[in-house]
């Protein structure tokens, strides 16, 4: 069986791209991922065998968005507290205790202005935020008039000037730990962190402690590391923290989406066509 | 007034003689017989628009909980249950799906600039037609008769006022009209809706979710069957809910105080 298989499509990083899989594989061709991020993956490794890989950039940019503005506005308005309260078997609760913060003329910044960042930016505007990004290169102009999104060359300036912080960077060497103790000190006392990329790009420790002791109001987490978090994990415990499990692409209609891309993909390495979505190692 | 405390009523009015007026907290004047207080002398103040955007975020924020399947997701995040995330767990896009929104009062309309973000396809109900303009800043389109509406949208949100028209607007009838796959997302008045009947479409199938920012009573009885349903998310009217909203409402509130006692014109008055 081992000598038949030309293509994987990986789903949910199974299987484990390894050395030992690579060598069992001799004809393998190609391996398309359900998905935009690729940092599962050993790209050099891979390449090395001589196997092209591809990703699934365009399904996944709205319902991502999505996510993100669902985990924004369900972390202003304390969604799943009081979700707890109206479903609770005591009906004892002060309507004062239960306020939420605005986030119409609220401020969002976007650290990571690529396609899912720009949709969000999209969304944001419609719920009448002022928005700001940090991104490796800024945006043309049309494209940050069309959102009114102004450009922090220095993710300093965003962090100090934000309300609701939201992170869709993809996970690089540069990008590990990129929120940490400094940039969290960084942000407003009152604003949330909400983080839609990778586990890894937010110092987890750094952020337990923020979250502890009122550093920032709150965060809202579609990723962390690992997924999912030990049971005793300390995040799980805090009540100004949302936690879900990594739903970002989680639709009927974006998996069915990511599929085709997929399919394309593969199809195309396996007849020698350049790849659309091909993913080479930097 | 706050949470439609005290419950203004004959007793009330007769034991105090020199009451000017009353001022409301939030849009909703249902709570309220104004006949009873005009014979009695009493003016009436509400806030009307500045709970407008609030609550317009709201419904998009249970739009995008119940459709995403947040509260499930966040329970399956921190149960201690938990050893990994499924992969067939799965909701339902938002992006790109049809609306329809019943009520395009100014709640209704500023719902319908948020999910045209969302590449939604926006219908609505209303007693009146919009303007051409308004309704092409949106993209939203008229559905005179609430079953077209019914029957095409993905997502059914209620923003219209309580009315003895709009008492249970949405029963057993309008329920069958929806799909299978719709959800119901109230943030208008429970009465709105027929509970019964929301209850039975539930448990049947007959639409697959609904949340419900409004309930009647408000809370509902600990024991109500709707509490117990996995595919339903309830908030304890929420609505206007921020700190800077309810500030503002406390001014305009007490600013209408003051015009009622100095005899001077209301702002915000109902009449």
């Amino acid at each position: 069986l081992s000598k038949k298989i030309q293509a994987i499509y990986l789903w949910w990083h199974k299987p484990v791209i390894d050395q030992e899989l690579l060598q069992s594989l001799p004809n393998l061709k190609v391996i398309a991922n359900s998905g935009v991020g690729m940092d599962h993956l050993d790209l050099k490794l891979v390449a090395g065998f001589g196997v092209k890989m591809a990703n699934a950039p365009r399904a996944v940019s709205s319902s991502t968005a999505d996510t993100g503005m669902a985990l924004l506005l369900a972390s202003a308005r304390r969604l799943v507290e009081v979700y707890h309260i109206a479903h609770s078997s005591s009906m004892n609760y002060c309507e004062a205790d239960i306020l939420g913060v605005e986030v119409a003329g609220a401020t969002l910044g976007i650290i990571g202005m690529g396609s899912i960042g720009y949709k969000i930016a999209l969304r944001a505007k419609a719920f009448e935020m002022n928005i700001l990004y940090h991104n490796r290169t800024q945006r043309k102009a049309q494209e940050e008039q069309a959102v009114g999104a102004i450009y922090c060359e220095k993710i300093d300036s965003l962090l100090q000037q934000a309300d609701f912080v939201m992170v869709v960077v993809s996970l690089t060497p540069q990008t590990h730990n990129l929120i940490g103790k400094r940039e969290l000190e960084l942000m407003k006392s009152t604003a949330t962190l909400i983080n839609i990329s990778r586990g890894a790009v937010v110092d987890q420790e750094a952020l337990v402690r923020a979250l502890q002791t009122g550093v920032i109001r709150a965060a809202a987490l579609d990723v962390t590391y690992p997924e999912p978090l030990p049971r005793d994990h300390p995040l799980l415990k805090l009540k100004n923290v949302i936690i879900t499990p990594h739903l970002g692409i989680k639709t009927d209609k974006a998996m069915y989406m990511v599929t085709e891309e997929a399919v394309e993909n593969i199809l195309a390495a396996l007849n020698g066509l350049s790849i659309p979505n091909e993913v080479l190692p930097s | 007034m706050w949470y439609h405390r005290p419950v203004i009523n004959k007793e009330l009015l007769q034991s105090l003689p020199n009451l000017k007026i009353v001022a409301s907290s939030g849009v909703g004047i249902d709570h309220l017989d104004l006949n009873l207080l005009s014979s009695y002398g009493v003016k009436v103040s509400n806030t009307p628009f500045i709970v407008s955007t609030d609550t317009a975020d709201l419904g998009m924020a249970l739009m995008l909980a119940s459709s995403r399947r947040l509260v499930e997701g966040y329970k399956m995040a921190v149960s201690p249950d938990t050893e990994y995330f499924p992969a067939d767990w799965l909701g339902t896009e938002v992006s790109g799906a049809t609306l329809g929104i019943v009520g395009m009062g100014t709640i209704g309309y500023k719902v319908a600039e948020r999910a045209k973000s969302f590449e939604m396809k926006i219908l609505y109900h209303n007693r009146n037609q919009r303007k051409k303009e308004e309704e092409s800043a949106v993209g939203a389109v008229y559905c005179k008769k609430i079953d077209d509406l019914l029957q095409q949208s993905d997502f059914v949100l209620l923003t219209v006022n309580l009315t003895p028209q709009t008492h249970k607007l949405i029963g057993k009838r309008e329920l069958e009209l929806m799909k299978p796959t719709a959800t119901l997302i109230n943030i208008s008045r429970g009465l709105v809706v027929d509970q019964d009947a929301l209850v039975e479409a539930l448990q049947n199938k007959i639409i697959k979710a609904a949340a419900l920012d409004v309930t009647y009573p408000e809370p509902l009885p600990r024991d109500h069957p709707l509490l117990k349903m996995k595919n339903i998310i309830i908030t304890p009217h929420i609505g206007s809910a921020t700190k800077k909203t309810r500030c503002s409402m406390m001014e305009e509130m007490s600013e209408s105080i003051q015009a009622g006692l100095a005899g001077l014109p209301i702002p915000h008055e109902v009449l």
